[in-house]
């Protein structure tokens, strides 16, 4: 299980998270949900290592090693936006993965193509192998992404907005991906999303991040009230239930303007 | 392409070159002659010759253009950019206003190494300078103000230092640094660069891995494992090292780490940790290459070598800006 309890950190004097915190249980797709500016993208990072912070991150009931490479392959990354700054091809992009395995001098071995060749054949990208990354499609583009950090085979995997400009289809697609990694290969997965649908659907756990700092952590049901939605989004929310499964519908139609309370 | 065909393709290539480089000159001499008068055997005449004037000139074009070369694709991998040169972004002008400095001052006369020295505080600084306005965001804009502000610093300074010269051999002297020339150089200037190109060598060959690792962005680097200071740090104290020295040696010369790096990229398959020694054999090459057509070309005074890969180089980066544009990778 990885937990992180009493995240405090600021940026530019400014606090963005004051005592954030959630657990992600392995086996299972944890979703981190809340309206813009709330801080998921950056409690994200800063579990990841990436932002310096207050507070304390666990893995099985062990503080992360302070050595990166260490922390690398215990805990994988996926940031938002899915730039290649050269033209790599896909199975170069996805053996990236790897280099926490590998150090600055060390050659990739055995253990590292099988990892790639697996992690592409459950991307589905192994026909791609050769293309470059520019010339991908979207949904293409984010599992070669999605390849690249689970080549690393950490148990943790953070990914953020994973499914950001991506139809329908590769939604799901990306996050039956994840699920898949989670359930089969006993890994702690930790998403941010926007569409809350989408959480209600692919989602085991949601964390639910407020406006006024607090943080409701939950199965989808206890998370996906309209009561804490409202609150949460400053709009109405109609939920409903799809063969069981909660529909989150905000209700832009029938709200007027001034009614409308943003955040800050 | 694999690694190996490439390099041995370049390492011949090198080959080739170097022998035509020795052979060919203002007195022609046999290839034969010219390897035997490399080991010392053969003509005196020869000996004297080829040890003395072309080895040594020779084996500077090979250093600078290897310096120059892996600079240019280390710096373009660190900043994801494929205009950062050494030349464009100020490192080179800087390395050779530390030179000028050296020289105003006397530094130079006081040890061999202050010049080297100077330069290549000149060069640390720029990198810095360049590496602290640019490098958040990988932006071709500000890198290429950066170094237009930084170039048209050290070049100003430069002349001030020309301008304020006590006698015109002086002058003489400085202009080299603008103008970059392989032309009478000793063989104490080949051993004085050496060490210290082959030491920033070797710091950014071993950044291979952070580089690659760096196509993904700064956070996903950092994710895996690399520390992006000390990335920073080995790169810009390499580059400083290799163009320095090579600058304190040669002078400026321009647009080799800019051409090459972006000839071999797609030979490698665009990864940026791949792209470096080929780039430093590919400097290697051209170098002794646009040295032996300075050589070949029938003007009353021998064309300055940094002249000359300018007029090749200026046009060609026009190019890539307009590529740039269009594709944005």
């Amino acid at each position: 299980m990885l937990s992180a309890s009493a995240i405090t950190l600021r940026l530019g004097g400014r606090p963005i998270l004051d005592g954030a915190g959630f657990t992600a249980r392995r086996g299972a797709v944890t979703g981190l949900i809340g309206p813009n500016g709330v801080g998921k993208s950056t409690l994200l990072r800063a579990v990841a290592g990436l932002l310096p912070h207050g507070g304390d991150v666990r893995f099985e009931g062990q503080p992360l090693p302070a050595e990166s490479r260490a922390r690398a392959r215990l805990l994988g990354y996926l940031p938002q936006g899915h730039h290649v700054h050269w033209p790599l091809s896909v199975r170069r992009t996805v053996a990236l993965g790897r280099l926490p395995h590998l150090g600055s001098l060390g050659r990739p071995g055995r253990t590292d193509e099988d990892a790639v060749e697996r992690v592409m054949a459950a991307t589905g990208i192994a026909g791609l192998a050769a293309r470059t990354v520019p010339t991908l499609s979207g949904g293409e583009r984010a599992r070669v992404m999605l390849g690249r950090v689970l080549a690393t085979d950490a148990p943790v995997l953070l990914a953020d907005e994973p499914t950001a400009a991506l139809d329908p289809g590769h939604q799901l697609r990306i996050m039956a991906l994840l699920r898949a990694e989670a359930v089969e290969r006993h890994r702690a997965v930790v998403v941010v999303l926007h569409d809350l649908s989408l959480a209600a659907r692919c989602c085991d756990d949601l964390v639910l991040l407020m406006p006024d700092r607090r943080v409701i952590a939950g199965d989808v049901a206890a998370v996906l009230t309209p009561g804490l939605l409202h609150e949460a989004y400053g709009v109405s929310f109609a939920v409903t239930r799809a063969d069981g499964i909660p529909v989150v519908l905000p209700q832009c139609a029938t709200t007027a303007p001034n009614m409308i309370q943003f955040g800050d | 392409m694999r690694t190996l065909p490439l390099l041995s393709s370049l390492a011949a290539a090198l080959l080739v070159v170097s022998v035509a480089g020795l052979a060919i000159g203002y007195a022609p001499l046999p290839p034969t002659g010219v390897i035997a008068g490399v080991f010392g055997n053969g003509d005196p005449l020869t000996v004297a010759v080829v040890r003395e004037i072309r080895l040594p000139r020779l084996l500077l074009g090979i250093e600078v253009g290897a310096a120059l070369g892996i600079a240019g694709a280390a710096l373009q991998g660190l900043l994801r950019n494929p205009l950062a040169e050494p030349g464009l972004i100020g490192v080179s002008a800087s390395a050779g206003l530390g030179a000028v400095i050296a020289f105003y001052f006397g530094f130079a006369a006081l040890s061999p190494y202050a010049l080297p020295a100077m330069a290549m505080a000149g060069a640390l600084v720029a990198t810095g300078i360049v590496l602290a306005v640019a490098a958040r965001d990988g932006g071709s804009l500000t890198l290429i103000l950066a170094g237009i502000a930084l170039s048209s610093l050290a070049i100003a300074l430069t002349s001030l230092a020309m301008n304020l010269a006590p006698n015109p051999y002086a002058v003489t002297e400085m202009l080299l640094w603008l103008m970059g020339s392989l032309k009478d150089r000793t063989p104490a200037d080949a051993l004085t660069a050496f060490p210290f190109i082959l030491a920033g060598g070797g710091l950014l060959l071993a950044t291979g891995r952070g580089l690659d690792a760096l196509t993904l962005g700064e956070d996903a680097a950092r994710s895996m494992g690399v520390d992006l200071n000390r990335l920073r740090l080995a790169v810009v104290g390499g580059s400083a090292a290799a163009v320095g020295a090579s600058v304190a040696v040669a002078g400026s010369i321009g647009f080799v780490g800019l051409v090459v790096p972006h000839l071999l990229r797609p030979l490698v398959g665009h990864e940026p940790g791949r792209l470096l020694l080929p780039s430093a054999l590919g400097g290697a090459v051209l170098v002794t290459l646009a040295d032996l057509v300075s050589r070949l070309i029938p003007t009353a005074q021998e064309v300055m070598l940094g002249v000359l890969t300018s007029l090749v180089g200026a046009p060609f980066f026009l190019f890539l800006i307009l590529r740039v544009r269009r594709e944005a990778w």
